[in-house]
């Protein structure tokens, strides 16, 4: 997978005006980067660090363009006809599976869940025979989701399909991201000089990850808020942020409140008292949301715990965009299954050639 | 009159002695006959041409995994000791964390016959602190050392409950044996997979930090002023760690220490490919981390150069990062990756071959690691000028698992002698 040699975009072709780059293929490449892409090779959506600006707008302006696919009476375009998409998902997760589900469906993609087991060493095979099990099969894309850091990184080096990161341990979650910034670019048009608090467990969240990444490279300023326990270490190399403990301090003046879930499963050791403590010191109700700009949006990745890190009236309130960013997930799904399975140079139909 | 053998016109080092100079060095019997500036005169059987050569003490490793008995498909004791006299190796200490653990006679005699069968490096069995390595009961250590251990330590565990700790420096004390330790607290470690730091959190992985280290081994350098006698530090990782024992053994306290070569080579940063050779306990750490050790390694405070030998199989290594076993293999890179750090300026000749060689075998007061006259002809010949890729599948090792495969590196072994027994040829 290792080359230094860079290639230049695909050149647009097809009859709709707005044709796009694939993602994952930033101008320059460090030479070792699994995520690389030489002539002809799979075009991989491994993390949002691995693209540039333009690689994002490019992501969300064909997820606008899809959108219009999911309200149709008929929700279906030929797009990926032939195409088999492979969901394998180490960890069990009903929403971002049945996001990409959907996503690939309303794209004549075949799409097969493969639920694994936490490991595949339960069943006395490593993460490299499960790959090639999988290369067998040669799907086109492979979704894959993990409780392990660095999984789609690994199955990127032993596979020859394009490789979609729909979650991996508390790395990335690109997808995520980009439905987070599609939902917000909607709303503002731009994110250039917004700021957006994120606030929770900022150690065992993926969806921190890839956000401090993808708002940065978009213009926004990012503060983090959480007791010290949630905040890891050197947390302020992965963007433009400030850290915060007071959420009344993370959170007055700004654009936009990312609240995350409290991962219990995940941090192996407790990293605060009780629920009750956390609601008090960090939940977001109707007291505290009023110091936020008066028309901010109110974001969460879900599932929410309900009174704990937000209070049902805001949730449900005026402000949130909740389930903006469910139906915005589906469209860029779809946009990067897309952009995923046409090889590198070659053109597919466009996008919403069926309309 | 004796089989004499001659090795005439290599470069010699021999710390133990101060010695660097061309010199011709006699066997005679196995043993070392002496280095007379020329060849002696007649009755000389074998001579060998070592011009453009360096000849060395045989190197001694504090700390290998031979993984037998029991886990004999990641490594065996044969393999192990060839795979050491491949990389210089003449003599290794072998850690007790097999299956069953080396807590008792029957394993230890095992392991000492296994290697007198392969008749390749000495292999010195470490026994267990406590029974099982479980952390509860003493072994028993007299029977251990009567047996041929040489060091008494749980290595891949830490003796967590401090007062046991206590009791098994004080009684080593009385054996006149070492204590060795895996300096981690597992609390502060609990879920760790690599350095805590800036690496980590671009990961998404957990971190431990440098104080499960520092933590430890402070306090064992505090029970060991009460107790008295000899303590080890295994594979010191951190700046804090190699300070703590740098004032201890100013304070008079007999505490050695020794660093690995990944961790005097590599940082947290070769982690992020998520490649599961980066992978060990202690995790690689910081560049400040890596400095304090070289700074160590100079100044006296490290005695050795200790590989942490630990070769696993793809069933422990292809898999998730934060799944994927502890360790790398080590015996046939250590020469080579001392020689960079040489090469690079970092660390004087002399003292590297010390590290490797007198220097260890002074921690547990073996008889190994010099030339002297009348010492065991343990020694080898390398070629300086020459490098070499490593190819993991051409290991003599079982073990595959190293972060160093395809790395060009300084220095080869050209032969390895045992006793005045050539026991390794290099492939030139």
């Amino acid at each position: 997978m290792s080359s230094s040699e860079t290639r230049p975009r695909p050149k647009k072709k097809g009859t709709k005006k707005k044709v796009v780059a694939a993602p994952g293929t930033p101008e320059v490449k460090a030479a070792d980067e699994p995520g690389s892409n030489m002539p002809g090779a799979p075009r991989h959506l491994l993390g949002i660090a691995e693209l540039s600006r333009s690689d994002i707008h490019e992501i969300l302006d064909t997820a606008v363009a899809f959108k219009e696919v999911m309200r149709r009476s008929i929700k279906k375009v030929p797009t990926l006809r032939g195409k088999m998409v492979i969901n394998l998902f180490f960890e069990p997760s009903t929403r971002t599976r049945t996001s990409f589900e959907i996503a690939g469906k309303l794209l004549s993609a075949d799409v097969i869940n493969f639920s694994a087991s936490a490991s595949a060493l339960s069943k006395g095979e490593t993460l490299l025979d499960t790959a090639r099990n999988l290369r067998a099969m040669h799907p086109d894309i492979l979704v894959v989701r993990s409780a392990s850091a660095g999984v789609p990184w690994m199955l990127a080096r032993n596979l020859d399909c394009a490789i979609l990161n729909a979650g991996d341990g508390a790395h990335e979650h690109p997808s995520q991201a980009l439905l987070d910034v599609l939902t917000l670019r909607e709303r503002w048009g731009t994110l250039e000089g917004k700021t957006v608090a994120i606030v929770g467990d900022i150690s065992g969240s993926r969806v921190v990850g890839s956000n401090i990444r993808c708002l940065s490279k978009l213009g926004a300023r990012v503060r983090l808020c959480g007791p010290p326990t949630m905040i890891p270490w050197g947390i302020e190399e992965l963007g433009a942020l400030s850290v915060h403990h007071r959420l009344e301090e993370a959170i007055e003046g700004v654009d936009a409140v990312m609240m995350l879930r409290i991962q219990k499963e995940r941090a192996a050791e407790p990293t605060y008292p009780s629920d009750r403590e956390y609601s008090r010191l960090y939940g977001l109700s109707p007291r505290n949301v009023d110091l936020t700009k008066k028309d901010a949006l109110i974001l969460h990745p879900g599932p929410m715990n309900r009174g704990v890190e937000i209070d049902p009236a805001v949730a449900d309130g005026p402000r949130s965009v909740i389930l903006d960013q469910v139906e915005n997930g589906v469209a860029v799904r779809m946009a990067l299954l897309y952009l995923s399975a046409r090889p590198i140079g070659a053109a597919l139909e466009p996008p919403v050639a069926a309309a | 009159m004796p089989r004499r053998t001659v090795i005439r016109g290599a470069r010699i080092i021999d710390p133990s002695q101060g010695l660097d100079e061309k010199r011709c060095l006699v066997v005679e019997g196995g043993q070392i006959a002496g280095m007379p500036k020329r060849p002696p005169r007649g009755g000389t059987q074998l001579e060998i041409d070592g011009r453009g050569l360096w000849l060395v003490p045989g190197l001694v490793d504090l700390h290998t995994h031979l993984r037998e008995p029991g886990q004999e498909y990641k490594e065996t004791v044969e393999t192990g000791a060839k795979a050491a006299v491949a990389g210089g190796f003449t003599t290794i200490v072998a850690m007790p964390n097999t299956d069953p653990p080396n807590d008792g006679r029957a394993v230890t005699e095992l392991i000492i016959e296994r290697a007198e069968e392969a008749g390749m490096a000495r292999v010195l069995p470490a026994g267990a602190i406590t029974k099982g390595l479980a952390g509860k009961d003493l072994s028993e250590m007299g029977d251990l050392r009567d047996a041929g251990c040489v060091v008494f330590t749980d290595d891949g565990r830490p003796v967590m409950n401090a007062g046991l700790m206590r009791r098994a420096l004080e009684y080593a004390r009385g054996l006149g044996v070492p204590v060795m330790t895996h300096s981690e607290d597992l609390d502060l470690a609990k879920g760790g997979v690599m350095n805590e730091g800036a690496a980590a959190t671009r990961l998404g992985l957990r971190g431990v930090p440098a104080s499960a280290e520092e933590v430890m081994v402070n306090r064992d350098i505090r029970l060991l002023k009460d107790t008295g006698g000899r303590l080890h530090v295994a594979h010191v990782s951190t700046a804090g760690a190699v300070g703590a024992v740098r004032d201890a053994r100013r304070r008079g306290l007999q505490v050695t220490c020794e660093v690995t070569p990944h961790h005097f080579t590599l940082t947290d940063v070769a982690c992020e490919q998520f490649d599961t050779s980066t992978k060990m306990m202690p995790p690689l750490r910081s560049e400040a981390d890596r400095a304090a050790l070289l700074d160590g390694m100079r100044d006296g405070t490290v005695q050795a150069i200790a590989t942490d030998h630990a070769p696993h199989s793809s069933i422990e290594k292809d898999v998730e990062f934060d799944r994927a076993a502890n360790g790398i293999v080590g015996l046939e890179t250590a020469l080579s990756l001392t020689l960079k750090i040489v090469l690079e300026g970092e660390l004087g000749l002399s003292k590297a071959v010390e590290l490797l060689t007198s220097g260890p075998a002074g921690v547990l007061g073996l008889d190994s690691g010099t030339l002297a006259t009348g010492s065991k002809a343990d020694f080898v010949l390398i070629d300086p000028e020459a490098s070499w890729t490593v190819v993991p599948e051409r290991f003599l090792s079982k073990g595959r698992n190293t972060p160093f495969r395809g790395w060009t590196l300084p220095g080869k072994v050209v032969g390895t002698w045992i006793s005045g027994r050539r026991v390794y040829r290099g492939r030139l």
